[in-house]
């Protein structure tokens, strides 16, 4: 089923109230497919829906407008930034909201756990049977791979493309996952997918940071032959990586992958043959996506392929070193990613609390104050990944290892660098701030962040007043 | 009678604002307003009591400040306000 109109696909898919939806956020801030898809099921006046968006930007308004007419039953994601935060404080939900992990996402579709009716996948060229990449047309956004597991096991999966073909090289999709293809005048920019903050810091207390976590991973012996490697897209993270890749340059190393958002510092590193592979679940720019078509050594992977917890086959099982931001963390080294200390939603896990429970080594880097709030809480106000996930906190000020990690410690007994306890790392950011007055999050429960393993974890709260 | 602003809206800085009043008057707007206010708001009369001020108009505009940045911009505030009025 091919059609030029919505509302003839939206015949076509017969949508009811109570259809559980589900939508990718492969364009990121450039995505007008959900827009699209949810104004035009508002305008038929469907009411109760389930949704499943993989993460949420500034740029979905119609979901703001969901929540103000009262559509939107249960939401289910793993990432929300912008003000649709402020509008689910604002008009809340009659069901729950779940916050879920990239892996845990791909987990429950597979396992029934998300049960989706209509998969809505944009995709930027596909051929008349529903072969579809990221790669070719004129809207291009790279790896689809948070949308694979909805395209296979969603009752109907609907692609919306601005580009046909005859052919696709190497389709991510599958024609035989496809029910039907709207094909619309453009499926969002590109210019969008890189609206995050992808450059490296100039900050000279990130630097300080990243060249810390350098001198840090090679202290722990870890910058071997055939390491594994993967850090965000956050400014600190961005230049741990550039600082790895020159690290093994330097040593004459090569290593073996790098998994998760790719960005031109890791293409870099493939183009320089510093690293062997590269596995991609998303492409945080245009170099990326150039490199994910031309570059053999550079692979699309699957949100399953990349984290589900029951795969075996997941990348992360093998990964060395993951570099991780945090909101807030607390004396047991659990990390907040998904909420401020006054409980407002600004992000989410994403793969954040998948890559910290797999990689060998997990380092949360962050600076020790943030405007004046120090990043050390005695319990951080949710728990996005639980503290046994996590191996080391690194500050411009300081290094705190996980008590657990015995063997670190033993490792580091004569270090130079500034190692210390993370009572006294706190300590540290008080003498500076003073101590913060603790209010803890109230409210009305509105929902709950979900491990990647299915349980339920911290709760969620729409703030009174 | 002169207003005397010093300081900035920059993260982790603040814009301190005073002129001369009949009172005393303490206006602080901060964004760690939660965890912080009362530190702030002792900080500010303490500092302007060791310069002796018992009458005057305070505006701080926190934006994440430590606590010696505050003391610094008020404290320069003060020095210019009775340089500029005699």
């Amino acid at each position: 089923m091919i059609s030029k109109s919505l509302e003839t696909l939206l015949d076509f898919v017969k949508p009811s109230d109570g259809m559980a939806c589900s939508f990718h956020h492969h364009f990121r801030n450039g995505d007008n497919v959900l827009n699209m898809v949810m104004e035009a099921l508002m305008d038929r006046d469907l009411t109760n829906l389930e949704l499943y968006p993989s993460g949420i930007f500034p740029v979905h308004t119609s979901l703001i407008r969901a929540l103000k007419e009262n559509r939107i039953r249960n939401l289910t994601t793993n990432y929300i930034s912008g003000p649709f935060a402020d509008a689910l404080n604002t008009y809340g939900l009659t069901g729950e909201l779940t916050m879920q992990t990239h892996g845990g996402r791909a987990r429950a579709i597979i396992e029934g756990e998300n049960a989706i009716d209509v998969a809505f996948i944009a995709v930027s060229a596909c051929d008349e049977k529903g072969n579809a990449t990221g790669l070719e047309g004129d809207n291009v956004c790279g790896s689809l791979g948070y949308a694979i597991e909805d395209a296979i096991h969603a009752k109907k999966t609907i692609l919306i493309t601005d580009t046909i073909q005859t052919t696709i090289t190497n389709p991510q999709i599958r024609s035989k996952w496809v029910d039907g293809i709207l094909h619309v005048p453009s499926i969002g920019d590109p210019r969008g997918i890189v609206s995050g903050t992808l450059s490296i810091t100039k900050d000279p207390l990130g630097l300080k940071i990243a060249r810390d976590t350098i001198r840090f991973l090679d202290e722990s012996g870890m910058i071997e032959k055939d390491v594994s490697f993967q850090s965000g897209a956050g400014g600190i993270s961005l230049a741990i990586t550039k600082m790895f890749t020159e690290t093994l340059e330097e040593k004459g190393l090569s290593a073996s992958f790098f998994t998760g958002g790719i960005t031109k510092h890791h293409v870099n590193a493939l183009e320089k043959g510093l690293v062997k592979d590269l596995y991609d679940v998303q492409c945080f720019d245009l170099d990326a996506i150039r490199s994910l078509r031309e570059n053999p050594r550079h692979h699309f992977m699957s949100a399953s392929d990349y984290a589900n917890p029951n795969n075996d086959h997941r990348k992360i099982k093998d990964l060395s070193i993951v570099i991780l931001g945090a909101a807030e963390v607390d004396l047991d080294f659990n990390v907040n990613v998904t909420t401020d200390s006054s409980g407002t939603i600004i992000g989410g896990s994403g793969g954040h609390s998948d890559t910290a429970e797999d990689a060998a080594l997990s380092i949360i880097v962050s600076p020790l104050l943030k405007g004046r709030m120090p990043l050390i809480k005695d319990r951080v106000t949710s728990i996005t990944t639980p503290g046994q996930s996590v191996d080391v906190i690194i500050t411009e000020r300081g290094i705190a290892i996980n008590p657990k990690r015995h063997d670190l410690l033993e490792r580091f007994k004569n270090t130079t660098l500034p190692l210390m306890s993370i009572e006294s790392l706190q300590k540290k950011a008080h003498a500076l701030s003073g101590v913060p007055k603790h209010s803890p999050a109230k409210g009305r429960v509105i929902g709950h962040i979900e491990s990647r393993h299915g349980q339920k974890g911290d709760a969620l709260y729409r703030k009174e007043g | 009678m002169k207003t005397v602003s010093v300081g900035t809206l920059e993260s982790s800085d603040c814009l301190v604002t005073i002129k001369p009043h009949e009172s005393l008057e303490i206006e602080i707007d901060t964004v760690v307003h939660d965890a912080f206010y009362e530190h702030i708001s002792d900080l500010v009369r303490k500092t302007l009591k060791e310069h002796g001020i018992t009458k005057a108009y305070v505006i701080v505009q926190d934006k994440g400040a430590l606590d010696y940045a505050i003391k610094a911009r008020l404290t320069t505030a003060i020095k210019r306000m009775r340089d500029d009025n005699g």
